[in-house]
């Protein structure tokens, strides 16, 4: 078994006393993996995330990493956002400059990382362009280039393909699987759609909503080290993506 | 944020919170402490003799009651409402009429837009004294005062408002047929009806600037005049408490008008 | 048949051209006002209104008294300086109002109502307090224009969106960096359209505040080309405050076009 590099115990999230947006989350995700987060619109997964990524206090329960109890945003978490969240007046090389800049690093320095990543995402040429002239997919990239910079062990991302069309996220979603095999990373990936869970997950966090809560929890175990185009041929991820569905369709009802 | 099913369910848990200081509490409570501070502030300022006419808060307010009640503010007023209803009359219907018509007329628009937008940005105001001339020292000359002021910020917000429309709508109504008519009354008007109303009160405040400006400086009545013959005989106490009913009677329409914009037109975005 | 159908041709041509004048920019019927002004004034049906072509004469000989330039460098002094201290407090008033709940609670209900209320009830009192001086129109510039700088500034502030706070904080920026590298930039459309707002209403503040004083500035000239049926220069000074005016405000817009271009992308 893999090592446990981040746990969440028992936790629990009420908003005004009475609206249970989560409840009794209890979650182990393994280093170097790719633990996704799926359930329909509403469900608390995005709550959930924010909970890991310190920036909503749990009103019970616990995030641990390393067994250590952690409050509050660290340097061992970086997030990608669904709306990628970049500074409009600032260019690509400065957006993704930007994680390292909060942490004082000089600008020499800053720039070089920068420009590693922006390369490994794939965004070379696009140093100077400002978001307003960039595609969704490309933002996006941007956004995953900042999240590398600051090395964080930890990469959380917040349904980041859903704001792109059809084609781009598949791209998107190839492209990352091919950066995680350079990048040892573990990944807390949450999303709507089950075929994107089962096409990038090694654990499926099924979440049913109002409350939030596990409702199970699934392990795709999908041959990811030969052809990335061949994944979606597999009759293991046909079967489980419709196996999913039939029991997500409950609770969408 | 990132869960817009979650809006009916979700409160107001923004990350802002995480940045603003200060907590949330009675809004009631909040804005009796607002004026009790500035009051106090008053108070202390006029005390603090920097000038005699500027008296403290207390004498303004026993000179605010006092006018009340020997009838003052009602003589004034009095003079002052029907010019101003009358203006405002003209104001909210000619300026919907001509709005609502540059909107829907390209060649209205493009003869009479550019008068709209020069006097709703330039200074029109250094035109009101060259009002006497015309209308001598009449209620007239309140009337046109508030009529150049007002007009061109309704007259442009019916108009802002028709531009609006939105073009999918106007899509819709065209796929299905309805005759011009039909869809400048059911899809058109109905959708600029928020930037009309937003319109009048833009306009009714144009127009309380309006008679202000047209009692100081041209006719020597109504509540304008109360406050320069308050000045000249330096009882500076009423002048302030003049001002103030002023200040209070335009805050409280626009107010009211503002309330009543919020519930008949609810904005539909949740925060 | 071919007279008729030459008819036909020239007929359509110019309801063609007709159509096309009204797909231009507006802003061309300025000139067909100009030419109504000046058949007014030819005419002679208005006293107050001399033609145009007189007027511009005028605009040559204000340029040389030098009351005008007294004026105008009084006009320009308040309105510098007024609008200056405008936004130079407005906006951090503005910036705290955004991120200071109780500051909010307790300075909206005065910015609300200074908003739209009539200052200009309010310059009489000025006058025995800051003399017949610049203190006074400079007072009424502020009063003016400050109320839509702080009120602009505090509605950017709020709506900057809560994924770019977050980022912020994921990253592990302090509150005040927060504010500083990442609030108040993205603000910043906001803020420059209440700038532009606030320069509108500081011009009309200007020439309010000097008109109720009466005796001082463009005031004072608008009041003394009155009395002595000048209309002329009444006029051609007329035009030079509004042309004045519409300058600035183009320069303000030049300004928030530049900042403009990523509200777009926020």
């Amino acid at each position: 078994m893999h090592d446990i590099i981040l746990k969440t115990e028992d936790v629990g999230v009420i908003y005004d006393g009475s609206i249970v947006a989560l409840e009794n989350v209890s979650l182990n995700v393994p280093t170097g993996r790719l633990t996704a987060i799926l359930g329909p619109s509403g469900c608390g997964k995005t709550t959930l995330l924010k909970v890991i990524a310190g920036l909503i206090e749990p009103s019970t329960g616990t995030v641990k990493i390393r067994d250590k109890e952690t409050i509050g945003p660290g340097p061992d978490r970086a997030l990608v956002f669904q709306d990628f969240a970049l500074l409009p007046w600032a260019t690509v090389l400065q957006n993704v400059a930007f994680g390292l800049r909060a942490q004082g690093v000089s600008k020499r320095e800053r720039e070089k990382t920068s420009l590693h990543y922006i390369k490994e995402v794939g965004l070379s040429g696009f140093e100077d362009k400002y978001p307003h002239q960039l595609s969704g997919g490309m933002r996006q990239r941007t956004g995953l280039a900042r999240a590398l910079t600051v090395n964080s062990e930890i990469l959380l991302m917040d349904e980041p393909f859903s704001a792109v069309d059809e084609q781009m996220r598949r791209k998107l979603q190839e492209d990352l699987l091919k950066l995680l095999k350079i990048e040892n990373k573990t990944v807390i990936f949450v999303t709507h759609s089950i075929e994107e869970a089962v096409y990038l997950a090694d654990q499926v966090v099924i979440l049913s909503g109002r409350p939030g809560s596990i409702s199970e929890i699934v392990y795709p175990e999908i041959n990811r080290l030969g052809e990335i185009d061949l994944i979606r041929r597999q009759p293991r991820y046909i079967e489980l993506v419709d196996e999913i569905w039939s029991s997500l369709k409950s609770y969408v009802e | 944020m990132s869960d817009p099913n979650n809006i009916s369910q979700t409160p107001k848990h923004t990350a802002m919170n995480s940045v603003k200081f200060g907590a949330k509490s009675n809004i009631l409570l909040w804005r009796l402490l607002s004026f009790l501070i500035v009051f106090l502030m008053w108070e202390l300022a006029g005390r603090a003799d920097i000038s005699i006419a500027f008296p403290p808060f207390s004498k303004v307010a026993v000179a605010f009651v006092s006018m009340i009640f020997s009838g003052e503010f009602t003589t004034a007023y009095a003079d002052s409402l029907p010019p101003l209803l009358i203006g405002l009359c003209i104001t909210i219907i000619g300026g919907v009429i001509i709005g609502i018509s540059i909107g829907l007329v390209r060649g209205a628009e493009w003869f009479i837009m550019p008068l709209l937008i020069i006097f709703q940005t330039a200074p029109v105001s250094a035109l009101i004294p060259m009002l006497t001339y015309i209308y001598g020292i009449s209620d007239t000359a309140k009337v046109v005062a508030i009529v150049i002021l007002g007009m061109p910020l309704v007259a442009l917000n019916s108009y802002k408002g028709i531009q609006a429309t939105s073009p999918s709508l106007l899509e819709m109504s065209k796929s299905f047929r309805a005759s011009w008519f039909d869809t400048i009354l059911f899809v058109i008007l109905p959708s600029a009806q928020k930037m009309i109303f937003a319109g009048l009160r833009l306009g009714v405040s144009g127009a309380f600037i309006g008679i202000v400006l047209a009692e100081l400086l041209i006719t020597p009545t109504g509540i304008g005049d109360l406050i320069t013959y308050n000045r000249f005989i330096a009882r500076y106490d009423k002048m302030f408490a003049t001002i103030i009913s002023i200040l209070a009677v335009a805050g409280l329409t626009l107010g009211v008008m503002r309330m009543l914009e919020d519930s008949l037109f609810p904005s539909e975005k949740n925060e | 048949m071919l007279n008729s159908d030459m008819a036909k041709s020239k007929s359509s041509n110019r309801k063609f051209s007709f159509k096309r004048l009204m797909r231009t920019s507006p802003f061309w019927s300025l000139i067909f006002w100009a030419g109504i002004w000046e058949f007014i004034g030819q005419m002679g049906w208005m006293t107050l209104l001399p033609p145009l072509s007189g007027i511009w004469f005028a605009f040559a000989e204000l340029l040389e008294q030098s009351a005008f330039w007294d004026a105008f460098a009084m006009t320009a002094r308040t309105f510098g300086i007024g609008l200056g201290l405008s936004i130079l407090v407005g906006i951090p008033v503005g910036v705290l109002m955004g991120i200071s709940t109780r500051t909010d609670k307790i300075l909206s209900i005065w910015v609300n109502l200074f908003l739209s209320a009539p200052i200009t009830a309010v310059i009489p009192a000025l006058m025995p307090i800051f003399g017949i001086a610049d203190a006074t129109v400079i007072a009424t510039v502020i009063l003016f224009s400050i109320w839509v700088v702080i009120i602009d500034t505090q509605a950017g502030i709020t709506h900057v969106k809560d994924s770019l706070v977050e980022m912020g904080r994921n990253f592990g920026c302090s509150r005040w960096k927060i504010i500083i590298w990442i609030i108040i930039p993205a603000a910043m459309p906001e803020i420059i359209t209440g700038v532009r707002l606030s320069v509108v209403r500081a011009v009309k503040g200007v020439i309010v505040g000097q008109i109720v004083i009466a005796l001082i500035g463009f005031g004072g000239l608008f009041n003394t080309y009155l009395s002595y049926f000048l209309m002329e220069r009444f006029w051609a000074l007329i035009i030079v405050v509004f042309v004045m005016s519409f300058t600035i405000i183009g320069l303000v817009e030049l300004l928030e076009r530049r900042i403009a271009f990523y509200a777009r992308a926020r």
